[in-house]
């Protein structure tokens, strides 16, 4: 390491940032805090509340889905000209969702951020409960799903068929699915030696032979240690360009098609934004009421919450600047179709969508800009909710108001969902929770070993710690 | 186990034992069995024969049993091969067969194509003058109607089935205590027949019963028209326009090129004179003036809206203005046009004026069918005046066989009901309790009659009041004759043997006559028979003017052809003869005398406008009152006067102008509708004459600002399962408003908003270009003068832009031409389409959705901008048929996960059904919009009737797939076999997709682009020719010929520059 970055190091250990774990925790007191909510600790009713809805939406959901399959996709909104309605947004948003996992695990990993590691497990359970419900809409969305269902994979068949490799379908099918599997991979490969400690620690035999079989028998020793850190490297730098690839193909699936307001050259870095944007905005709407339910203020500490804050503020944004440039070129490109868009949108039946959007996603994060904003969970939470919901407007403005005035005014239309979009739209939400709550109940939501890295002993003892 | 058996065992066993389990040692029956049976079920027998033996006779045994169970009786299904084969009967190749389907009584010539004996298509019969090839929506729609599920299937008594015996039984009773008092109770109410073997047969009723009577009645009257016409000529006759010889053509509120008999012929000969090539750039010039805006309204190069009211006072201005008349200083007309309107008027009086007058002889006055006499009998002075009878207009005898002013033969009808004199009515279709003018209430009436009986096509309204109901055959199923609109004949022979116990007019008629059991097939062929060897007047010959050798060789021609040369009334052919001295009374003049092919009129011109004065008095309403409103009564665009409302083909149309489907609506002014404070949708109720009725209302652009139109056909109660109203719209029928004495329109309206709302469907919603210029527009003037001001409207993607080289299409590349100037957005090309390519009706909540499945829409725009769809001025507005562009560069083609449309060798843009999973992104990515899903299950798979209906050619496509317009492959691939087997190349013109065929004024061009001497080549070649959104690089291969109008300068200032869409 030459000098010059030594003094950059030497400087940094100069700033202290607020602690990660609020002070007098120790080894023991980590693991016991957080291994006691999986296996000891009574769950508060608020949990069996949760699940409860959770699993009630859930059940909405899969009556929703077989009265789909029953009838067809016309039980939706969906018409000419807008073929695509509810099930593309909610994919595109459950899909921007599932971003922030991924980055805070691998980005942040590689970039040493070592404030993700109170954060890490409870986001990559969530970007992969978001991918879940978010692979559920391409499927069902089709006309006829349970041939889509294989026809879109490339499989040897009897007929030499190959699925059209042009269509940005097929790459969404690569992408998403090389991001499920990866992310589980990642989140699984960091779970074993917390499993393994909650094998060490279960009472109760059929629950340490459960947690066991999932520790693949992790013993902890150096040589596992040493291998385990090659792996979770390695997996964080194979899902770094996945953070960035997904929801750029995921934009493709807009910008490939010639409609005025999806053909535009900004929307994979603005979808990449957009989608840490959401991310973010969902890991603090769902870590704000678990610290408080289970009582984990000492490990999800107020520098957590404005740290993400900040990221929130970077990405809005970067957000801000798509929407502005979106609306620039709509006038500069001197393109009536795309005049009219941008028009449309703006002052078209669509407005209070698109000022809405507005309002939440460029308006409101700016209170971001204020610490005390940034440190206080209640004003994080409600920000974090505007800006979900603004997520979700923004892909009902980009699939829908592009589509409903596209270039032949004979052929306008309107698109308003139908009370079948609605359950599913809250029934895949439901379906989130329960995968939610039900994590929460049986895996520790927080890294033991990780958060283990960061009690002062850690520190004091030098080095890594592992 | 027991241990006590192994110690025996180990007691008596000598030198060393060995075992494996305490088990094998016991040794147990139990044990051996289980070795025995170590091996699956059966297997042990193979081994021993006795077992393998008792095994093999039980599986042969069952077997054989097996098939036994097959001797049980199966219901019958009979699949008889052809003993002999019918001769031309290829299966899998169909069979085209002439004959005709009549509405109100006049025939539409058509090739009805029959698979396998199954009618599923309707073509117009290319050597017929009425159709030249085409047909209209309406006649396409008549297959569906044959189908119909909810058609009446049987002869009822008081809703009772009966045989035609008892039927047959109970009406000879009648028919003979009638007879004895010379039929003094016998009555029958009929359409207007012109169908000269049905008119004789009721003349030998009326002859055989010298006090019936004949009465006709039919909602959609052309009274006006046959009574200023008689007027005029003296005689009963009608008038046939000659439009491909008009330079200038005057509409009095006519519609002539989309309603009433002639309108396809019409449609053909005005596109024709107003087809402008790039050697050829001249074209007609034509005016509308009219109420209620119309198609016709629509082609108009100088449209002036005026209240049906108002034309009669225009039109004697104008007849002033070219000498026909007294002319413009009478005090009259000038009060009867609206005040702040009048100078304008003069100046609209004058320039046309002038027009017509600088072309004496090749110019033209229609009047509208729904204006009355004075306005026709001022039409003809005009024309006369002009010197255009004999040219553009002809007149001729009568078609129908007993010409008569239906209101008042109805009207006579109800006072002898009244006056107890009817015993027996027979009703002949129609439906007069739902479509009688409100003031007779026919309903009431009705049910005194001692016995009725009615004949038709379903258990309507009237059925529902009348004892016996006698299902009707449908066209396609039965025999008859009928005449088209020129007089000419065709034979309607039947394609299907009734598929219900459907009995004819003809053979219904039998029954009160001495032969009883005649059916309709000897019936016509007797008439026809009878009628070449001299009798009734008719003078048969072949086309090419020699006599047949027979009758039968005559017959057969006649049922080749679908038609008797030589029985137009041009042609010399008759009157449809009547001879019956009592039939319905204003008939009788003009019975029986042929009238001349081109009569000169009884009266002079002068005298002729003033004599229809004092005779339209009372038919026409005073000039409009303050304070009251105009109501205008015009039939529905689809669902005609009502009779189809349950067709559901006609309902899914969308109506013109508006795109409304399933519904009707009031149409109002903007204006009228700031004033109410209405918008689309709002349910107005109408007071009129003491009646109300409710409606929705719908602002059209260009309606006469204080007229409201209202159209017949709606709120139907017993119609079918597709045409019954529902609850809340079953106030929406126009007839509780109408009168006999003003049918069409009448003044005194009042209207209020009632603040319930309505949807209407419609398949358009916004009828604005946005300056996108898909309908391109010039005047001839501009486009002689620079023809690229076609180009010059949008941008053109220059074709150097693109890395890869054109692909090279060896055989052939198909392609299509829209003539946008000749089309008139009649939509007989969507319907032709629904009947050719199987495509399912969706029903009005799916179009609500935006669902509609039609494959070719017909786009309508208005000229102009957001504030002119306000204004007063009646706004130019185009249409535009949009099938699928089969795009070279096919935005849907490249997103498609799974290569379900694809591009073929020959430029087609294909859908494979099979492979589609439904993601609907080419939908999406389609700049045209023509893609169309289905979202649910829209074909009807279950009701067995309409089975047959459909195409086997064409796939039946189940839900969730997409599809779009094929370019008709079916019949390319048809005519790929044909010339494959004799070895050649498709000729131009033998691929003719179903819009192309249906196509009344030939707008629609297919057919082989890499052919430089196609005639779609050749109007590609044009100057005219553009495509829509071609600065997206799509490469549309559907291209459009630019419409053009031929304004006169007098009356719209020649623009500067380009005019701005």
């Amino acid at each position: 390491m030459d000098s010059k970055l030594d003094a950059y190091a030497l400087s940094r250990d100069d700033y202290n940032p607020p602690p990660l774990i609020e002070p007098g925790h120790t080894f023991g007191s980590v693991t016991e805090q957080i291994a006691a909510i999986v296996l000891t600790r009574r769950h508060p009713y608020s949990w069996v509340f949760g699940l409860f809805v959770g699993f009630m939406l859930s059940m909405m959901l899969l009556m929703a889905i077989t009265w789909l399959l029953i009838k067809g996709t016309g039980i939706w909104g969906v018409n000419v000209p807008v073929g695509w309605g509810f099930a593309i947004i909610n994919f595109v948003w459950w899909i921007g969702i599932g971003h922030a996992g991924t980055l805070i695990s691998a980005i942040l990993l590689l970039l040493k951020q070592d404030w993700r590691t109170s954060i890490n497990r409870f986001a990559e359970a969530m970007t992969l409960f978001a991918v879940v419900c978010a692979g559920i809409f391409p499927l069902i969305h089709t006309g006829r799903p349970w041939l889509a269902a294989y026809w879109l994979l490339p499989y040897p068949n009897t007929m030499s068929i190959w699925p059209q490799f042009r269509s940005p379908l097929i790459w969404d099918i690569f992408a998403v699915s090389t991001y499920l599997t990866v992310s589980l991979l990642f989140w699984y490969v960091g779970l074993v030696p917390d499993l393994a400690t909650l094998r060490d620690r279960a009472k109760s035999l059929h629950i340490r032979r459960l947690f066991g079989l999932l520790a693949l028998g992790w013993r902890g020793s150096a040589r596992h240690w040493e291998r385990y850190e090659a792996a979770y490297l390695l997996l964080a730098g194979l899902s770094t360009p996945l953070v960035l690839s997904v929801h750029t193909v995921v934009s493709f699936d807009f910008a490939i098609g010639i409609i005025p307001g999806w053909h535009a050259t900004i929307f994979p870095p603005y979808f990449v934004a957009g989608a840490i944007y959401a991310g973010f905005a969902m890991v603090l709407t769902l870590a704000i009421p678990l610290r408080v339910l289970y009582g984990l203020q000492d490990f999800l500490t107020m520098r957590h919450l404005e740290n993400m804050g900040k990221v929130m503020l970077v990405t809005g944004l970067i957000v801000g600047y798509g929407y502005v440039m979106e609306a620039f070129f709509g006038f500069y490109s001197a393109n009536r179709y795309e005049e009219y868009m941008i028009l449309n949108r703006m002052t078209g039946p669509y407005w209070p969508f698109y000022w809405t959007l507005i309002l939440c996603n460029i308006l409101t994060p700016q209170f971001l800009w204020i610490k005390s904003v940034r440190t206080s969970p209640i004003k994080l939470f409600l920000i974090a909710m505007v800006v979900n919901v603004g997520m979700w407007l923004e892909r009902f403005v980009i699939v829908i108001t592009s589509l409903h005035r596209d270039f032949l005014p004979s052929s306008w239309g309107m698109y308003w969902p139908t009370r079948w979009d609605l359950m599913t739209f809250f029934g895949t939400i439901g379906l989130f929770v329960t995968l939610f709550f039900l994590f929460v109940r049986v895996l520790p939501m927080i890294s033991i070993f990780e958060m283990r890295t960061v009690v002062p002993a850690a520190k004091v003892r030098g080095g890594k710690a592992h | 186990m027991d241990p006590s058996v192994i110690r025996s065992r180990l007691a008596v066993a000598e030198g060393r034992l060995y075992w494996r389990s305490l088990g094998e040692l016991a040794d147990t029956l139990e044990f051996r069995e289980y070795l025995h049976r170590e091996f699956p079920a059966q297997a042990s027998e193979w081994n021993d024969p006795k077992g393998r033996r008792q095994f093999l006779k039980l599986m042969s045994a069952s077997l054989a049993l097996a098939g036994v169970g097959a001797c049980t009786k199966q219901p019958a299904e009979h699949i008889v091969p052809y003993i002999r084969q019918p001769e031309d009967l290829v299966p899998g190749r169909p069979l085209f067969f002439a004959s005709a389907i009549p509405l109100s009584g006049v025939a539409q010539p058509v090739l009805v194509e029959s698979h396998m004996g199954r009618p599923t298509k309707i073509e117009g019969n290319p050597q017929h003058p009425a159709s030249l090839g085409a047909t209209d929506a309406i006649t396409q729609a008549a297959v569906l109607d044959l189908y119909d599920p909810d058609r009446a299937r049987t002869l009822t008594h008081r809703g009772e089935i009966r045989p035609w015996s008892a039927f047959l039984t109970a009406m000879q009773a009648e028919t003979a205590r009638q007879k004895a008092r010379q039929g003094a109770g016998l009555r029958f109410l009929s359409g207007p027949i012109t169908s000269p073997s049905l008119a004789e047969m009721m003349a030998t009723i009326l002859a055989e019963n010298p006090q019936a009577r004949w009465h006709q009645y039919d909602p959609v009257t052309r009274d006006g028209a046959r009574i200023g016409t008689q007027q005029a000529a003296g005689a009963p006759a009608h008038a046939i326009y000659h439009l491909a010889k008009a330079d200038v053509v005057v509409s009095l509120d006519a519609d002539f090129l989309t309603c009433g008999p002639g309108s396809v012929r019409y449609q053909k000969d005005f596109a024709a004179r107003r087809r402008v090539t790039d050697e050829r750039k001249e074209m007609s010039r034509f005016y509308a003036i009219e109420s209620t805006p119309s198609l016709t309204g629509a082609k108009a190069d100088h449209r002036l809206a005026l209240q049906a009211g108002a034309i009669e006072g225009f039109t004697r201005e104008l007849a002033g203005s070219v000498g026909a008349g007294p002319g413009g200083a009478a005090p009259g007309p000038g009060a009867s046009v609206p005040g702040p309107d009048a100078p304008d008027i003069q100046k609209w009086v004058a320039a046309i004026g002038k027009d017509l007058q600088a072309h004496r002889g090749t110019s033209l006055v229609v009047a509208g069918d729904y204006q009355p006499a004075a306005v026709h009998a001022a039409a003809h002075a005009m024309n006369q005046a002009l010197g255009n009878i004999g040219a553009t207009v002809t007149y001729g005898a009568a078609i129908e066989a007993s010409p008569v002013d239906q209101a008042a033969s109805l009207a006579d009808l109800v006072r002898s009901i009244d006056a107890g004199q009817v015993e027996v009515l027979v009703i002949l279709g129609g439906n007069p309790v739902y479509s009688a003018p409100v003031d007779l209430k026919f309903s009431e009436k009705l049910v005194k009659v001692g016995l009725s009986v009615y004949h038709g096509l379903h258990v309507d309204e009237t059925a529902n009041l009348c004892h016996w109901n006698i299902a009707d055959a449908h066209p396609l199923e039965s025999w008859g004759d009928a005449r088209a609109y020129d007089g000419t004949v065709s034979i309607i022979q039947p394609l299907i043997a009734p598929l219900y116990e459907g009995r004819s007019a003809h053979e219904v008629l039998t029954v009160f006559t001495s032969q009883t059991d005649r059916r309709g097939y000897p019936i016509v062929k007797d008439y026809w028979t009878r009628a070449f060897g001299g009798g009734s007047g008719w003078t048969i010959r072949a086309a090419d003017g020699q006599p047949f050798k027979d009758a039968e060789t005559f017959w057969r021609r006649a049922l080749h052809d679908g038609f008797i040369s030589g029985t137009a009334i041009a042609d010399g052919g008759p009157a449809t003869p009547f001879t019956a001295a009592t039939a319905a009374a204003p008939a009788a003049g003009g019975a029986g005398s042929a009238a001349p092919t081109n009569p000169p009129p009884a009266a002079p011109p002068a005298s002729a406008g003033s004599a229809a004065a004092p005779a339209a008095a009372p038919q026409a309403p005073a000039a409009p009152q303050p304070g009251g409103l105009e109501i205008i009564f015009r039939p529905d665009p689809t669902v005609w006067d009502g009779r189809f409302a349950n067709n559901g083909w006609l309902q899914e149309l969308p109506k013109p102008l508006t795109k409304i489907t399933w519904d009707t609506s009031a149409w109002i002014s903007p204006q009228l509708a700031r004033e109410h404070r209405l918008s689309d949708g709002d349910v107005i109720e109408l007071r009129y004459r003491g009646n109300t009725a409710r409606m929705p209302v719908f602002r059209v652009p260009g309606h006469p600002a204080q007229s409201v139109t209202v159209f017949l056909g709606y709120g139907r109660r017993m119609a079918g399962r597709v045409g019954n109203a529902a609850n809340e719209a079953e106030g929406f029928n126009a007839y509780l408003l109408r009168t006999s004495d003003a049918p069409w329109f009448g003044s005194g309206l009042e209207i209020s908003k009632t603040g319930a709302r309505y949807l209407l469907a419609t398949t358009q919603e916004h009828h604005l270009m946005e300056g996108r210029a898909p309908v391109r527009v010039a005047t001839l003037e501009q486009y002689k003068a620079e023809p690229a001001v076609i180009h010059e409207q949008a941008h053109n993607f220059p074709r150097t832009l693109t890395m890869y080289p054109d692909f090279q299409y060896p055989g052939y590349k198909w392609g299509m031409a829209i003539d946008l100037s000749s089309c008139t957005g009649c939509s007989a090309c969507t319907m032709a389409c629904t009947a050719e390519n199987n495509i399912p009706v969706v029903g009005k909540e799916q179009v609500a959705a935006g669902r509609e499945m039609h494959w070719i829409r017909v786009d309508h725009y208005f000229a102009g901008h957001e504030s002119d769809l306000e204004g007063e001025r009646a706004i130019e507005s185009y249409h535009q048929p949009v099938p699928c562009m089969h795009c070279e560069n096919a935005p849907c083609e490249i997103v498609c996960p799974v290569a379900a449309t694809t591009h073929s060798s020959e430029g087609l843009n294909d859908m494979t059904y099979n492979r589609c999973v439904g993601t609907r992104y080419c939908s999406n990515n389609c700049p045209y919009k023509v893609r169309r899903f289905n979202f649910l299950l829209y074909q009807d798979w279950t009701t067995p009737s309409l089975e047959p209906m459909r195409n086997p050619d064409v796939t039946v496509r189940s839900r969730g797939v997409m599809e779009k317009c094929t370019y008709c492959v079916q019949r390319i691939n048809q005519a790929r076999i044909d010339a494959k087997r004799e070895d050649r190349k498709i000729r131009d013109g033998e691929i003719v997709t179903a819009c192309q065929a249906v196509c009344p004024s030939d707008a629609i061009v297919f057919g082989d682009l890499n052919d430089p001497a196609s005639q779609v080549s050749k109007l590609k070649a044009q100057q005219r020719n553009y495509g829509v959104l071609e600065d997206l690089n799509t490469r549309p291969r559907t291209t459009y010929l630019a419409t053009l109008r031929n304004p006169n300068p007098e009356l719209e200032p020649a623009p500067a520059g380009t005019t701005e869409h």
